[in-house]
């Protein structure tokens, strides 16, 4: 099985959660926007950028790298780089954004939470993710969701390739084998 | 090769290595590319300690323990607090208090330790080769603290993380160490990482304890440091062991200071944007003016707060293996 998203599909899924977003804060207020890297963090830039079109004047943005939190560190082997994170700004008692890529397990979201605990303590914290892949393994849902896949069994891929990363817009569901 | 490439695409900006080595015991061994992926997630551990709450769980119900068979308060203070910044916990070991004075060997005394549940023995002893002796016969990790004169891999990394930081890069660099380089493992560790990192080297000291033997390694050697004092980019002035200075290697602390030592007139003498480390405790007045040490080309106060990122990322590396 594959299935293939292209530029256009991205493009209005992005567009869907702004807009949805945009309903569900004041545009007058302060926001945080903090993406999980990599792809959360240019996902994030996205969303910011169309927020900032729809008249959002007080957008704070950051980047989160959970490799120290998470909770497969001692099962994961060989350590991958730990990319740095910058959160230059004051994110307590204001709403924050959350953006990742692709929701799992929760696992990522869970490491996310901790270490923005670390930070601070923002009013309220909403997740946006353009994936829902199901086969979650903790209690944790998104708020805003591009687009649901179902559950889709482990031995599926789901790779989100956006084109500051990676030179095109492409959403790819396929089977590993 | 100890590193393994991963199937990434060429447009990611992913690191495409991941850190495979249990111990650090010393900068010979390892490539450019693990000592770049060692600096490179120094960066990313630098920033925890900038936050309020300076502590990340990375190495949480780990245990390190801190075995210094030698006197040190910044290496040792510094490993301590970076195992907790990891959320490690950390028990400090020393000789005086041990069984060791009773005649206990060091792999005796490591291996009792070992069975107690520890995951990292930092060592520091005055045996070169003692950590890769220690590292061959225990299951858990080890890293060098300093070895006698042989190498202080952690020292040479957050001396190679300094110099990055102020220049944006080391290749091209020329670097003096100068003192007393026969009896410095700083020395030994430097010279391997900047080569390494393609750096040139120039060793500055008098012949006795600077001996042109350490030309076949790659480094320059040079006994008179105004030969070359124009040309340097970074310089760092290594400690006069006050401990070897009655020796007949060694000249009079005020003929060293005169030949030797970064004095004013020398300093001027400098490129204008010299960089200034040494990796202390620092004789002022000796090797190192005072006010040169103080002032706004020295990067000695960051090597000691480079040297927490460092050792963060040195302890959440090995502990992974």
């Amino acid at each position: 099985m594959r299935t293939q998203y292209d530029q256009a599909d991205v493009h209005r899924l992005i567009d869907q959660l702004v807009s949805e977003i945009s309903a569900a804060f004041l545009a007058s207020s302060p926001l945080t926007i903090i993406g999980i890297r990599t792809r959360g963090e240019t996902l994030a830039g996205r969303i910011a950028s169309g927020l900032t079109d729809r008249g959002f004047s007080r957008i704070a943005r950051g980047v989160l790298d959970i490799t120290m939190y998470r909770d497969d560190l001692s099962e994961i082997g060989p350590r991958p780089l730990v990319r740095p994170t910058d959160i230059a700004v004051d994110i307590n008692q204001k709403p924050l954004l959350l953006v990742d890529d692709v929701l799992f397990t929760g696992r990522s979201i869970r490491a996310a939470l901790n270490a923005l605990t670390d930070y601070g303590r923002p009013s309220v914290i909403r997740l946006a993710v353009l994936v829902d892949r199901g086969g979650r393994e903790l209690p944790i849902q998104g708020d805003f969701v591009g687009m649901q896949t179902g559950d889709l069994s482990r031995d599926h891929r789901v790779n989100v390739r956006l084109s500051e990363n990676d030179g095109r817009d492409e959403i790819l569901v396929e089977s590993k084998h | 090769m100890m590193l393994s490439i991963e199937q990434t695409n060429p447009m990611t900006t992913d690191a495409p290595i991941r850190w495979t080595r249990k111990h650090l015991l010393s900068l010979e061994e390892l490539s450019a590319d693990e000592i770049r992926f060692i600096l490179d997630t120094a960066d990313s551990f630098k920033e925890v300690s900038t936050r309020s709450i300076k502590k990340v769980p990375a190495l949480r119900g780990k245990v390190l323990v801190n075995t210094f068979f030698e006197d040190s308060t910044r290496t040792r203070t510094s490993f301590a607090l970076a195992a907790q910044r990891l959320s490690a916990d950390v028990i400090d070991f020393s000789e005086k208090t041990s069984s060791v004075s009773k005649g206990e060997t060091l792999v005796d005394t490591a291996r009792n330790i070992e069975a107690m549940g520890v995951d990292i023995i930092v060592l520091r002893h005055p045996a070169a080769g003692a950590a890769q002796k220690l590292a061959r016969n225990v299951q858990c990790s080890v890293v060098n603290a300093g070895d006698g004169a042989h190498e202080h891999p952690t020292q040479g990394l957050l001396d190679l993380y300094t110099i990055r930081e102020r220049f944006g890069r080391i290749e091209g660099l020329t670097v003096a160490v100068v003192g007393d380089i026969a009896n410095s493992r700083v020395a030994r560790s430097n010279l391997w990482g900047l080569l390494k990192m393609g750096a040139k080297v120039i060793f500055v000291g008098p012949s006795t304890l600077c001996p042109r033997a350490f030309e076949q390694l790659g480094a320059t050697v040079v006994h008179n440091f105004d030969d070359v004092i124009g040309q340097i980019d970074v310089i760092n002035m290594l400690r006069v062991q006050f401990e070897r200075i009655k020796s007949s290697q060694f000249p009079s602390v005020r003929e060293f200071t005169s030949f030797f030592g970064l004095t004013w007139d020398r300093f001027q003498r400098c490129k204008k944007d010299v960089f200034i480390m040494h990796p202390g405790p620092m004789n002022r007045g000796i090797e190192i003016q005072s006010d040169i040490a103080d002032g706004p080309q020295s990067g000695i106060l960051k090597q000691v707060t480079n040297g927490l990122a460092v050792r963060m990322a040195v302890l959440y590396l090995v502990a992974g293996v």
